[in-house]
Formats: structure tokens, sequence, C-alpha cells
């Protein structure tokens, strides 16, 4: 590759498009670093506090696509405070004083706020693209800032963020010149929209192809939305309730059956389960149904409309479909390759909605599954191994059992045996989530099958360090780990410091790590930035070395202590 | 409420106390609360600390189980504005001097409504039949829906019902027979 000039090695380049293989072709050589950097449009940063805006800058000058990931995963469940970081703010003021001309911004887990929001929305000429990810810190007069000034956008993407509504026209600030549009999506926003400006909108947005609905759209708006748009490849509908009866719901019927187009539907945050059947035309195509959001659909509902969705590849629901609905699933959906079930009740263990029987239904009728989420008040290691056996494809399995100690209650046995079965005949597993009773013998399975592991997320399980330190020794692709509330202390933390410079991150809570031992490790590895997140008052004056760390947050990083950190975050 | 429950930062302060002896107790205790009362194992040193500390309840676990807020938020707000929000519509009553109002919301289905309406103004709204609606009773439950049509309450499912009544109207028998009959 030596001998051809440097415009054709850029040309092989552009064919690399994963985030890993170009890392790889930048480690080839000098010349091919440099190649590399040069080209770089797209970066992925998986830990915003692993390298600095400046350096990112510097090192890819022509830089147009970001994402960024800021808080650590164990965030949604509450267990990192208010404030510990994740601000996008730093990066943007430094992208807008730069020459980069950032067309697309993906960010997961951060802190935006309205000024960072406006700043970029004046700062990039050709920004096409906004998506946002479980962040917060945001109003609806942020968005209007990116409504109004970003004159070719394509994609404005919320999902699931913490928005607060000002109730103001943000919609209304999408400029008359707006023609652009791809992709919308406000169904996390809580507010009343200008229902005509938002007509209006899509009836000038030829290329619409992804339309989500956020509750305060009623069906009648939603008719005459998709009289406008009907290419549009994904719907999320907003409010879905109406009188079967009336002239509006036969006119939605009508125009439904126009959107031949749709293979992606979820929303029904407000539902009438009585006008699903306008739906129905529209299943036989869909690939994606998401009612994880539509409490309203009770179990029958659910079932009637998915029988009619043969060619469905990723299903994401509520478990109120139960353990025959899943066997409906199971008979109905051959293609299906992800599904998703979470529990309508977290804190109600008396309708138990779905158990292990479920999820042997769908094993044996879903040969292509191989990504699962599956919520559900108990699991037997019989049901898994059969699972095992039916299903060898899986790359994500993340069982959450609602009780987190709960063992096999037909033999009493912890689940050892069942995970063990999963990984030994799952060998492409890329992500695990355990629970239920389990002890060091599960993490033995896992160091000794789980070769292709990268997360792990682990919680109130384990014996002794002995269970971690399976893990820290066998899952030699290990990216990130995340433990909670296990019997994992300072022999395991310490044994083989240099593991964690391969990984991205570690995250300790509740477990028996010791105030000293996270000190030897913070001076023995300066390339990696120790977090302890202590919000009780007592660290100030009590810093024993034998003192137990509540929170510890480890991750590797080229740009050492980060300079934002609240109070009660002690970095070592 | 449940989440005021889940901030239980109690939980966490207690974990920072000093080492040794009361270190151990308060370890075993947050965690061995957890395991199912009726595993043999766990019993002893369950019952254990029962006595040292008040285990806390399942809900109090926080973070658990792992579901992002975002979702537990939206599905706790569907509840609670399904309860406080309230559907109220006036019911008159043929003779009757003045009206009553009452909550939609409240009931579950007809049979519930039917029974308040009864309490409320001292009738009985008869047996129901698809075909002759309700036969052999002096009074009739029907309802104006959002057409403005007078319907007779009870022929379409609850749910519809309940987003099409804007107001319900008890007829006497008499003056109802006409629609009962489907023919």
């Amino acid at each position: 590759m030596n001998y051809f000039p440097d415009e054709v090695v850029e040309h092989v380049f552009d064919f690399i498009t994963s985030h890993k293989d170009r890392n790889s072709v930048s480690l080839v050589c000098k010349s091919w670093y440099k190649i590399e950097r040069y080209s770089r449009q797209r970066v992925f940063i998986g830990n915003c506090y692993s390298i600095t805006p400046q350096r990112l800058i510097a090192r890819f000058p022509g830089l147009k696509s970001l994402t960024l990931k800021g808080k650590p995963h164990f965030a949604d469940f509450n267990l990192v405070p208010h404030d510990w970081g994740g601000f996008v703010d730093p990066w943007i003021k430094a992208l807008a004083k730069s020459r980069i001309g950032l067309e697309e911004l993906r960010l997961k887990r951060m802190v935006v706020s309205d000024d960072s929001l406006e700043l970029l929305s004046k700062s990039f000429p050709n920004f096409k693209s906004l998506v946002l990810v479980s962040c917060e810190g945001f109003t609806t007069d942020g968005v209007a800032a990116i409504a109004a000034n970003c004159r070719f956008l394509r994609e404005l993407d919320l999902q699931e963020n913490e928005v607060e509504d000002h109730r103001g026209h943000w919609l209304s600030c999408f400029p008359e010149s707006c023609t652009s549009l791809v992709s919308l999506n406000f169904a996390c926003l809580k507010g009343e929209i200008n229902l005509a400006s938002l007509e209006r909108l899509v009836a000038r947005s030829p290329n619409l192809k992804s339309l989500r609905l956020n509750r305060m759209v009623p069906l009648d708006t939603l008719q005459k939305l998709l009289m406008r748009a009907p290419q549009l490849v994904d719907l999320g509908i907003g409010s879905y309730v109406d009188d079967p009866s009336s002239e509006v719901f036969s006119k939605l019927k009508t125009v439904i059956q126009l959107c031949n187009s749709i293979r992606s539907l979820s929303g029904f945050l407000e539902v009438a389960p009585c006008c699903m059947s306008a739906i129905y035309p529209i299943c036989e195509n869909l690939t994606f149904l998401n009612l994880s959001y539509a409490p309203g659909l009770q179990g029958n509902d659910l079932t009637k409309l998915v029988q009619h969705c043969r060619k469905l590849q990723r299903l994401w629901i509520l478990d109120c479909i139960g353990d025959k609905g899943l066997g409906v699933v199971a008979s109905t959906c051959k293609e299906l390759q992800e599904l998703r079930v979470f529990p309508s009740d977290p804190f109600d263990a008396g309708n138990a909605a779905v158990t292990e029987e479920g999820l042997v239904l769908i094993s044996s009728g879903c040969p292509k599954l191989n990504s699962l989420l599956y919520f559900c008040h108990q699991m037997t290691n019989a049901a898994l191994i059969t699972v095992a056996k039916n299903c060898t494809n899986f790359i994500r399995f993340r069982l959450c059992i609602l009780d987190p100690v709960k063992a096999d209650p037909v033999t009493n046995q912890p689940l050892d045996e069942g995970f063990g079965a999963i990984v030994r005949s799952n060998k492409s597993l890329k992500r695990l989530s355990l629970s239920g009773l389990l002890t060091d013998q599960v993490f033995l399975y896992i160091g000794m099958y789980a070769k292709k592991l990268e997360m792990l997320s682990i919680a109130f399980a384990g014996d002794s360090n002995k269970g971690m330190l399976y893990v820290l020794n066998g899952c030699k692709k290990l990216r990130k780990l995340e433990i909670r509330d296990c019997p994992f202390g300072d022999v395991a933390l310490l044994e083989d410091m240099g593991k964690y410079e391969t990984m991205r991150s570690l995250w300790m809570s509740s477990c028996e790590v010791t105030l000293g031992a996270c000190k030897i490790l913070a001076k023995k590895m300066p390339s990696l930035n120790l977090e302890i997140i202590n919000e009780s008052e007592q660290l100030e004056f009590s810093l024993d070395d034998r003192l137990l760390v509540d929170k510890m947050y480890l991750y590797r990083t080229l740009v050492g202590h980060r300079k934002d950190k609240p109070e009660y975050v002690l970095l070592l | 409420m449940v989440f005021e429950k889940d901030l239980n930062l109690d939980a966490t302060e207690l974990r920072l106390g000093l080492p040794a002896s009361s270190k151990e107790s308060l370890r075993i205790s947050n965690k061995r609360a957890l395991p199912d009362m009726n595993d043999d194992s766990g019993v002893a040193a369950a019952k254990k600390c029962d006595q040292e500390t008040a285990p806390p309840t399942k809900a109090q676990v926080v973070g658990w189980p792992p579901i992002r807020s975002y979702r537990k938020n939206s599905l706790q707000t569907k509840k609670t504005e399904a309860e406080t929000s309230g559907m109220y519509v006036k019911v008159s009553m043929d003779g009757a001097p003045y009206l009553r109002k009452i909550d939609l919301k409240v009931y579950k289905g007809y049979p519930e409504l039917f029974k308040a309406l009864e309490d409320m103004f001292k009738f009985k709204v008869g047996k129901y039949s698809e075909r002759e609606g309700y036969n052999g009773s002096e009074f009739v439950p029907t309802y104006e829906d959002k057409d403005g049509d007078w319907m007779l309450a009870g022929d379409v499912p609850w749910e519809m019902f309940i987003n099409a009544c804007k107001r319900l109207r008890i007829v006497r028998g008499s003056e109802a027979r006409g629609l009962g009959c489907v023919v």
C-alpha cells in the first residue's frame, strides 16, 4: 500500500465505515494514521471524559458527525446523583470556535442546556441532524432554537429525554422555508403543540419518512397528517382515542390503507382498544412494533394485533401480553430477531404477567432471535437450558427477574446452571445482564464460555471475590462491567489492574471495596480516572482507608482528571 | 410516592459508617433482607438482622428493577393522570327536581355505573338484552353522544361509551320502549 498515492489510499478508506475498523487502520503506520485522520468524518466517543474536545478537533479536522455518551449506564436507574457530569456545553463551545463543519450530533445520557442548543443551532450552517437519547437539562426553548435556525435540518430525534415543556411554540419556529425534514420525533415532549403548524410542517416536508408524535396530538390530526404523508416509513402515534362509529375514524381507516410504506409503528400513548382494528391493514408489513408505552392495551388487544404481524423482526411490548400472548407471538412472528418485554407494573408482584413459560415458547417459535430484554416474575434453570438449546444466536441477553435474588421456584436452586447454559451455547454473546439468585459458579461459567462478551451487568449476585475474578480473567473482550450490591472487594479489584486499561469503564456500587484499595489502584494506574461518588456528608471527616466505598466509577482516559466534577465526587 | 421511597438516602448513609462490626451488620442487613424469606439458607441470617434493623421493603431498593426513570415516570404519570382527571357528566332523571353529576372514570363497567345510578335515584335498571334493551323496568338509562344523538346505554363496549358519553338521562320506561327495539 505504500506505493499508492495518498488519494488512492484515502479512497480505499472511504469503504471502511465501522469505527473499530477505522481505529485499527489508523494504527498501522504513520502514513495511514495521517490519511485516516484527515478523511475521517464520523467519530464515536463512548465516554465524554476519555478525551477533550480540543484534542478531537485537532486530530479530525474533517469531522462532520459526532456521537457522545456521558453518564454511566446505571445513571438510568437513579444510581448516579444529579449534576454528576456529562455536560455537552464545553464540546459545543469548542466545536463552535473551530472550523469544524458539524452536521450531525448524537448524544446519550448527557446534560444539554438551552444555551448549548442555541449555540449549536447558530454555529454550523450545514447542521442536519440532532439525536438526543436519555438527556436532560433543556426545555422546549432549546428545541425551538434548533427548529428556527438550522436551515437544512433533516433530523430532530428526541428519545426518552426529560424536557421541561414551556408550552411555547417550538413547532411553529420551523420557518416556512424549511422543507428538508426527513425525521421528526417529539414523542417525549409532554406539552401541547400547535396542531395547525404541525399539519403545515408535514405538508411541506416531502421527504418526511419518520414521524413520532406526542400524546397531545389527537386522532383527527393524525388522520390529516397521514393524508399529507402517506410515504411515511416510521410512525409514532400520540393519542389514539375516538368513537369507532365517528366520521373521523372512518376517514382514518381509509387513509391508513394508503400508508403501505409503514414498516415501524410505535406510541399509542393514549389508546382506546376498540380503535385498534384500523391498524390491522398495515400490520402485515411491519418489521418493528413498539407498544411498550401503551398501557391502555390489554393482553387480548395485544394478542389480536400481533396475529397480523407476520413479518415482525423487532417487538417491544408490556408484560400484560402474558405467557399465552407470547405464545401467539411465537407462532406468528417467525422472523423475530429482537424481543423486549417491559413490566407494566414494576412494583406490583401481584399479577404475574410473564414467566419462564413465555420465554420458552418464544425460543422455540422464533429461530432467528438474537436480542432479548425480558422482565419477569420468575425463571427456572430448566427453562433457561431449553432456551439455550433452542437459541444459539444471542448477541444480547438481558434477563431481569423482578425479585432480585429469587431462586428457581421449582428446585429452589440458584440460576447458575441456566445462565451457564446460555453462555455456553451462545458463542457470539456480546451483552449479558444477570438476575435472580446467583453464586460464584455462574461467573465461572461466564469466564469460561463468554469469550466475546463486551458488556456485563451484575446485581445482588455472587459469594466472594472469586466471582469477579473469573470474569476479569476469562472475558478477554470485556469493555464495560457494572456491578451493584455484590460481595466483591479489594482482592478482586486489585488483582489485574492493567485489565482496566483494556476496558471503557468499571462501575461498582454497594460492594466491598475500600477507600484504601481505590487509592492503590488510582496511584498505580495514572491512565485511569477513579471517581468515588459519595452523597453522604461523612466522607469529609472520615478518610479512613478501611472505609467502604459506596459508589466507584473507574474509566480509562487520555486527559487525566476532569475539571467539572461536583463536590461530592472524590477523584483519586 | 414510590419514588420518594426509592431515593432513600438513609440506605446509603448507613453504608459509610465505621469499619469492623457495625459495618458487617449494616452490610448484611441491606443485602440479606432481599432474599425470599422462605428460602431456608437465608432464614437464619434474615431473622438475625430483622432484629437489628428494619430491612427495606422490596419497593425501596434504589434503582431496582432496572428500568429507565423516563419509562417509570411515564407509566406512573399515566396512572395518576387517570386517577386525577375525572370525567364528570350530568345525570338527569325524568321527574327528579334537580340533576346530579357523576365521574364516569370511577366505574369499571356498566354494572357498577348502573348500581351507582340506582342508589342515587332510587330506581331499578332492569335486565338488558341486545334485542329488547331494558326489559321489565320503569326506567331506562340513556346518554347523549358526541354527535348529539340519544343512545341506549349498554350497547357499546365500556371504553367506547365513556369516551362518547356527554350526559346521561334516565328515561321513563314507557317513553324508552321505542329505543329498545332494534328491528
